[in-house]
């Protein structure tokens, strides 16, 4: 015997579908997972298609390497980096980074997108402003 | 002791997880296996707690009131603190789960002297508040990764909950104030002496496991990271019923999933189903209105009675022999 059974099977219904709402919201969608696209002429004319940094590094360590570069010059007057190789690179996201990665809506923002991130680079930084 | 085997428990769960995918490899199982069955055990359990709840019967009309009840006309009802209809009952069990205004009232007993002060005392309310509502954003955050496209709405949200725009990842507000919170949740059981000698192990372990998901997030976050696509892929995969485990995820990210599996699965057998409980204590969902409404006692058995009415009808006869006056007639 259930007492009150209208408002603790209403509420048990709400309680479900709040439960599985993610799995209701999925239901019928393809799996899009993004497909960042290294193409851009400046990286097909490279000989050897190298980042500053390993690609899993790039990818998960991106946004804490910009965040260093953006100390490093805006605020000690650094503009080289070293990076693991021992290779050197001047500092700059306009100038090195989007050099290559010319590309933002078929690069930068296919993952920013899928995981809901939006960066604030251009709250400072002037799109297409490339030397 | 108790304090002792919940942090052991807790380092046993993460030992476990680190073990069981950072060596053993057993990435499928705890990357899908578990969180389904987690899951699924949090569901069914929660329902059936519900339910077990729901089979209690309230014997009495009990609402703790703690203002002027509703009266004569000229004389002002305190329509939250002393409800008399459904529309009051909502509004204060709206503001006892959103704000929980019953902690609010806090008091605390103290001998000064040789005088007995009595004072309000609102931490517990404020880091029982802080807790709460970091641990909803927080799960509401979390719905990013089950979701594509994101809604702009929870993207709103996590913009507000990153708006100080401190490094990057940038760091959000709510995983400071959960710490905090948790921390002198904690802090109060250990060193409040009245409160640690009442406390068990069944208050240290969730607030361990709490600390245990929220540093493991905060790592995984900010220092070893993991590639958030491949977590995102994993998320899916799980709400589309298509489950993968991408390779490049580190182990953190299955220590934080094994712990938030463990808190699912404790969820429904533990204190912690206050979050269900609360919508069923009688003492607040229940309107003070016992003066105009009869509340029957759901546990009264129907009484054979003989009613005087029955009595006379029976007795009739006799009662005239007897000389008794009878009503009838």
């Amino acid at each position: 015997m259930i007492y009150g059974g209208k408002k603790i099977f209403a509420g048990l219904f709400i309680f479900v579908v709040l439960l599985i709402s993610p799995f209701l919201a999925n239901i019928g969608k393809a799996d899009a997972q993004p497909n960042p696209s290294l193409n851009t002429p400046t990286i097909d004319a490279l000989a050897a298609k190298q980042c500053v940094g390993s690609a899993q590094f790039m990818r998960t360590y991106h946004m804490q390497l910009l965040n260093e570069w953006r100390d490093q010059a805006l605020r000690h007057g650094e503009y080289t980096y070293v990076n693991s190789q021992g290779q050197k690179f001047t500092i700059s996201l306009e100038n090195t980074c989007l050099k290559c990665h010319s590309n933002e809506q078929q690069f930068c923002n296919t993952c920013h997108t899928y995981v809901g991130v939006t960066p604030y680079c251009w709250e400072c930084h002037q799109k297409g402003a490339t030397q | 002791m108790k304090i002792w085997s919940s942090l052991v428990a807790v380092l046993a769960l993460v030992l476990i997880a680190w073990l069981g995918t950072g060596v053993a490899g057993l990435y499928t199982v705890f990357g899908v296996g578990i969180p389904y069955l987690a899951f699924l055990i949090f569901a069914l359990g929660f329902i059936y707690r519900i339910l077990k709840w729901g089979r209690s019967p309230v014997p009495f009309c009990i609402p703790t009131t703690c203002g002027q009840q509703k009266s004569l006309p000229w004389i002002k009802q305190n329509k939250i603190e002393n409800p008399s209809g459904t529309a009051g009952v909502v509004g204060r069990m709206i503001l006892e789960i959103l704000f929980f205004r019953s902690l609010f009232r806090n008091l605390k007993t103290e001998k000064r002297g040789d005088k007995l002060g009595f004072g309000s005392a609102k931490w517990l309310w404020l880091g029982g508040l802080a807790f709460h509502w970091s641990m909803l954003i927080i799960l509401l955050r979390h719905l990013r990764f089950f979701l594509d496209p994101v809604p702009s709405l929870l993207q709103g949200l996590d913009g507000l909950d990153s708006f100080l725009q401190i490094g990057l990842p940038i760091l959000y507000i709510t995983d400071i104030i959960i710490v905090a919170a948790l921390l002198y949740l904690l802090a109060r059981r250990l060193f409040v002496a009245q409160v640690r000698y009442i406390s068990l192990a069944s208050d240290y372990f969730p607030l361990f496991l709490l600390l245990g998901i929220a540093t493991s997030g905060i790592i995984m976050r900010y220092f070893l990271r993991v590639d958030v696509v491949s977590v995102k892929e994993l998320a899916l995969g799980l709400v589309t019923l298509r489950p993968t485990v991408p390779a490049d995820i580190g182990s953190i990210f299955f220590i934080h999933i094994f712990l938030v599996s463990s808190l699912f699965a404790y969820f429904p057998w533990s204190k912690l189903m206050h979050a269900g409980g609360i919508f069923l204590s009688p003492t607040r969902n229940m309107a003070n209105n016992s003066r105009r409404v009869r509340h029957i006692n759901p546990w009264n058995y129907p009484v054979d009675v003989h009613s005087y009415a029955e009595y006379e009808a029976e007795f009739k006869e006799k009662m005239k022999k007897a000389g008794v006056p009878v009503e009838t007639e």
